[in-house]
């Protein structure tokens, strides 16, 4: 929603590129992406024996390199590329290189306004963080997990921070690996560190820890919570920053636990991907409540209606008052909303998408090898090649579709009553 | 049925063993047990005790008692009885040194084959007890040394080699170049959001046995694949901490590996040549069978042959054999897709007696072969039955459809000098297949 404000929200199809030309025009072209505003469309393009570069709406990029892989647009629609020249490795942005490169650089991310731009690297054996252009001080003998703050100006990672020996069985219980924000480990190590995230206010860092090969609790800035537990699963930060939310299991069964002490009356064979709602006031997680069925417990109060398979990427509309997901149930995806499932399925359904003002919801879907939106469970009669998700207009009276059919990529507004 | 007799191997020393049994007291050793055999675990174990009538029938199915000259020290029953038997007996109250010798059972002498619960009247599923005997033994920090430190790479990697993520990546890419030798414009699509297929191998490492990925690519590319495979943890099928009774670590290994299929929203994911049928993993987590379909690479490369997706050039000249992986689902239709397959591509084959769902286990799997070199001789010993099918079969190539038995195949072979080669499926499909230029789509 950042920037969307901004972008052209005038109802009409606009042809961006003819992506069909450019296998004609390139040896190689690989799997394009789309800037969130859908007015720019990427593919990385082979255009010589070891020479490669990105075209972009038909243009490329001034540079050429050796070698590029996992071209990303940022929220604010800057385009990156992991790039190699003589080996070494940098990321570019917008066909620009960073000056630094490294032996390796991977997993680029970007912070919500799109300003900061982060990866892991590796120079000389030794693992770090760079964010734009500027690497972390410190190196560390291995790296992972790599996130970055709300405000864009922190990162971190869980890092190793004692080397051992393979085969070194005592050592490596010891603990020999923590949380490193900005660059700086927490002054205790761990058995395993995962799932790192910051506060919404980006001044505090939680993450799942195991204290010994038995015992996992949460630590927030190195101080750990003060029960353990046989499991817990990755931390969220409620938005008021206070609270710490994580998944843990007591008795081999799994509750919801805040700042430690278990929130939720009612256990499950399963729950995770707990998320809260803008305002804070309500948590929603995925949940088994019973071996073999999925669905979604609001305040510990599961739905009626279960999933066979699985339930993924949860979300609260902006005024809290909805929830939805997408589901698979004996093989077959849709979407449910509020305990309500779309009475269509498909072979694979996409993270739902709320309006702003939180009265519609609209997911990519895909059938065979076709794909289309679908708003409210009603389907946009319109079958793609290729589609990214749809993005609802500032009012959330329109719909911004970016897809390509018959080989041209096309940026569409739509009224939302199109469909 | 005959007493058990002696301890035939001489001892070795494992850290893992030794030093982990000396930090126990037989308290702390009470307390866990008492935790761990509770509620469904307890009511399984007395089923048991209540039903075997230690006949001893599961003996001939057992490749250690068979490869020990039918030894009664190696009959499943007699495993079961040295170690659950006696905790259930003596109502946990067992020494350390118990514990560990206990735990050289269920790791050194029990390769989970599940060859056993096919000859029992009753159906009794030792290696699932013996499973039981791991959890234990780990929960009292008594696992051998080597399969602990696999277990230590999963909880830190989510692979079994300690392969780091950038290892990774680039072990594809360098897969990719070497691909690109013969198919220029072959692909190894990394994180491809959408494919239909994400391809989860038990990641090799770079330099280790890793050009399997690079023929499998040659194979997807030439049938048209719309495939890819990650970039983040994840992509590994294997889940060996299963195998030590590490059940958190196993399911966060299992949870990263499905949820890294959702993320990049592919259909199905293709399991490399690898027979871990376990179910387990995704059980422990609530998932009653896989969330996405995975499909084993035998059924794959048969349906892309029935199906004239790929279609065979010439024929591989030199008789081979194969070898059924124990844990390809037992009496599954695998059995039947493997032959179609061999007999589609090579000249002659050569059937190895017993096969299938009777077939030796090699000792690899979930074996002792994980227990690393200390224990390699155990390995051999236990392997003299499947060296002897091995050299029966006079042929030089042998096809294993599993990573773990490819390696294991090639300690018996090299042990035993039966001058033999391994090859995947995938090898000889890679050789024998017509293999067209293909363009790539936007
Ligand atoms: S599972 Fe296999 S190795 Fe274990 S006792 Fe049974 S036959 Fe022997
Ligand atoms: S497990 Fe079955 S076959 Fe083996 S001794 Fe017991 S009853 Fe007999």
């Amino acid at each position: 929603m950042l920037y969307s404000n901004c972008w052209n929200w005038e109802t009409g199809t606009r042809l961006v590129a003819n992506t069909g030309n450019w296998k004609a025009k390139f040896e190689w072209v690989e799997e394009p992406n789309v800037s969130p505003d859908g007015e720019k469309i990427a593919a990385i393009v082979k255009i010589g024996k070891g020479e490669f570069n990105v075209c972009v709406n038909g243009k490329i990029w001034g540079n050429h390199f050796d070698r590029i892989w996992h071209t990303r647009f940022g929220p604010a629609g800057r385009l990156t590329a992991l790039v190699s020249q003589k080996g070494k490795w940098t990321v570019a942005v917008d066909g620009n290189a960073w000056k630094n490169s490294f032996d390796y650089v991977w997993n680029t991310i970007f912070s919500p306004n799109g300003e900061n731009i982060a990866a892991t690297i590796r120079q000389d054996s030794q693992y770090g963080v760079v964010v734009n252009d500027e690497s972390w001080e410190k190196m560390f003998y291995d790296i992972n997990n790599l996130t970055i703050s709300p405000d864009g100006k922190r990162t971190a990672a869980v890092v190793q921070t004692v080397a051992f020996r393979k085969g070194d069985i005592f050592k490596f219980q010891e603990g020999c690996y923590t949380a490193a924000p900005d660059g700086k480990a927490w002054d205790r190590n761990f058995v395993n560190v995962w799932g790192l995230a910051f506060s919404p206010n980006s001044k505090k860092l939680a993450a799942e820890v195991r204290t010994s090969l038995y015992d996992y609790t949460v630590a927030v800035d190195g101080a750990l919570w003060q029960d353990t537990f046989s499991c817990v699963w990755a931390p969220v930060f409620s938005p008021d920053n206070k609270a710490v939310a994580a998944p843990v299991r007591v008795a081999d069964k799994w509750t919801l636990a805040e700042n430690g002490k278990q929130t939720w009356d009612r256990k499950f064979f399963q729950l995770w991907g707990q998320i809260y709602s803008p305002d804070g006031s309500k948590l929603a997680a995925i949940v088994a409540p019973k071996f073999g069925k999925w669905t979604i417990a609001v305040d510990g109060h599961p739905w009626i209606t279960t999933f066979s398979d699985l339930i993924t990427d949860v979300v609260f509309s902006p005024d809290g008052n909805s929830v939805a997901a997408a589901g698979r149930d004996k093989g077959r995806w849709t979407i449910v909303v509020d305990d309500q499932s779309w009475k269509d399925t498909y072979d694979m359904a996409w993270q739902p998408v709320f309006s702003p003002d939180s009265r519609n919801v609209a997911a990519k879907v895909g059938k065979k090898e076709y794909y289309t939106i679908v708003i409210n469970g009603k389907p946009w009669k319109h079958y793609c090649e290729a589609l990214w998700n749809p993005v609802f207009s500032p009012n959330g009276n329109k719909v911004l579709i970016r897809a390509i059919e018959n080989g041209k990529y096309y940026r569409r507004v739509l009224p939302i009553t199109k469909i | 049925m005959a007493q058990s007799v002696k301890k035939p191997e001489k001892k070795f020393v494992d850290i893992g063993l030794d030093e982990g049994a000396a930090r126990l007291t037989t308290d702390m050793i009470q307390q866990v047990i008492s935790r761990v055999l509770k509620g469904e675990t307890s009511a399984y174990l007395k089923a048991y005790v209540d039903t075997c009538v230690s006949c001893g029938l599961c003996s001939e199915a057992c490749h250690y008692y068979l490869s020990h000259d039918k030894d009664p020290y190696y009959a499943p029953v007699v495993k079961v009885k040295q170690t659950i038997w006696e905790i259930l007996k003596k109502k946990g109250k067992v020494s350390p040194e118990f514990i560990k010798k206990a735990s050289e059972i269920a790791q050194t002498e029990c390769d989970l084959c599940r060859r056993c619960a096919m000859y029992c009247p009753f159906g009794i599923d030792v290696a699932d007890i013996i499973l039981i005997v791991r959890w234990i033994c780990y929960m009292l920090g008594v696992t051998p040394q080597y399969i602990q430190d696999i277990a230590n790479s999963y909880s830190v990697t989510m692979n079994q080699m300690w392969i780091k993520e950038d290892e990774w990546i680039n072990s594809l890419q360098q897969q990719e170049d070497e691909a690109q030798n013969e198919i220029a414009t072959l692909r190894i699509p990394i994180e491809k959001e959408g494919a239909d297929i994400m391809y989860s191998v038990i990641s090799p490492r770079p330099e280790f046995r890793a050009q399997f990925i690079y023929k499998t690519a040659v194979i997807m590319d030439t049938a048209g694949v719309n495939w890819t495979m990650p970039a983040t943890p994840g992509p590994d099928n294997s889940d060996m901490t299963m195998y030590t009774g590490d059940n958190e670590i196993m399911g966060r290994v299992k949870k990263t590996h499905f949820e890294t299929a959702m993320r990049l929203k592919v259909k199905k994911i293709l399991m490399s040549e690898c027979d871990s049928i376990y179910d387990v993993g995704n059980k422990w987590l609530g998932w009653k069978w896989y969330p996405i379909e995975i499909v084993n690479s035998i059924e794959f490369y048969y349906e892309l042959l029935r199906d004239g997706k790929i279609s065979i050039a010439k024929k591989f000249e030199e008789p081979v054999t194969l070898h059924d992986p124990c844990n390809v689902d037992k009496g599954s239709a695998l059995y039947k897709m493997a032959r179609y397959l061999i007999n589609a591509t090579c000249k002659e084959f050569v059937e190895m007696h017993p096969n299938r769902e009777h077939s030796y286990c090699c000792c690899a799997g979930a074996g002792v072969i994980n227990c690393g070199p200390h224990w390699k001789m155990k390995q051999m010993h236990g392997s003299k039955i499947k060296a002897r099918q091995l050299a029966a079969t006079h042929v030089e190539t042998v096809i294993a459809p599993c990573h773990s038995c490819y390696g294991g195949l090639e300690d018996v072979i090299r042990h035993y000098k039966l001058g033999m080669n391994v090859r995947f499926l995938s090898d000889i499909l890679y050789e024998c297949i017509e293999k067209p230029r293909v363009v790539i789509d936007v």
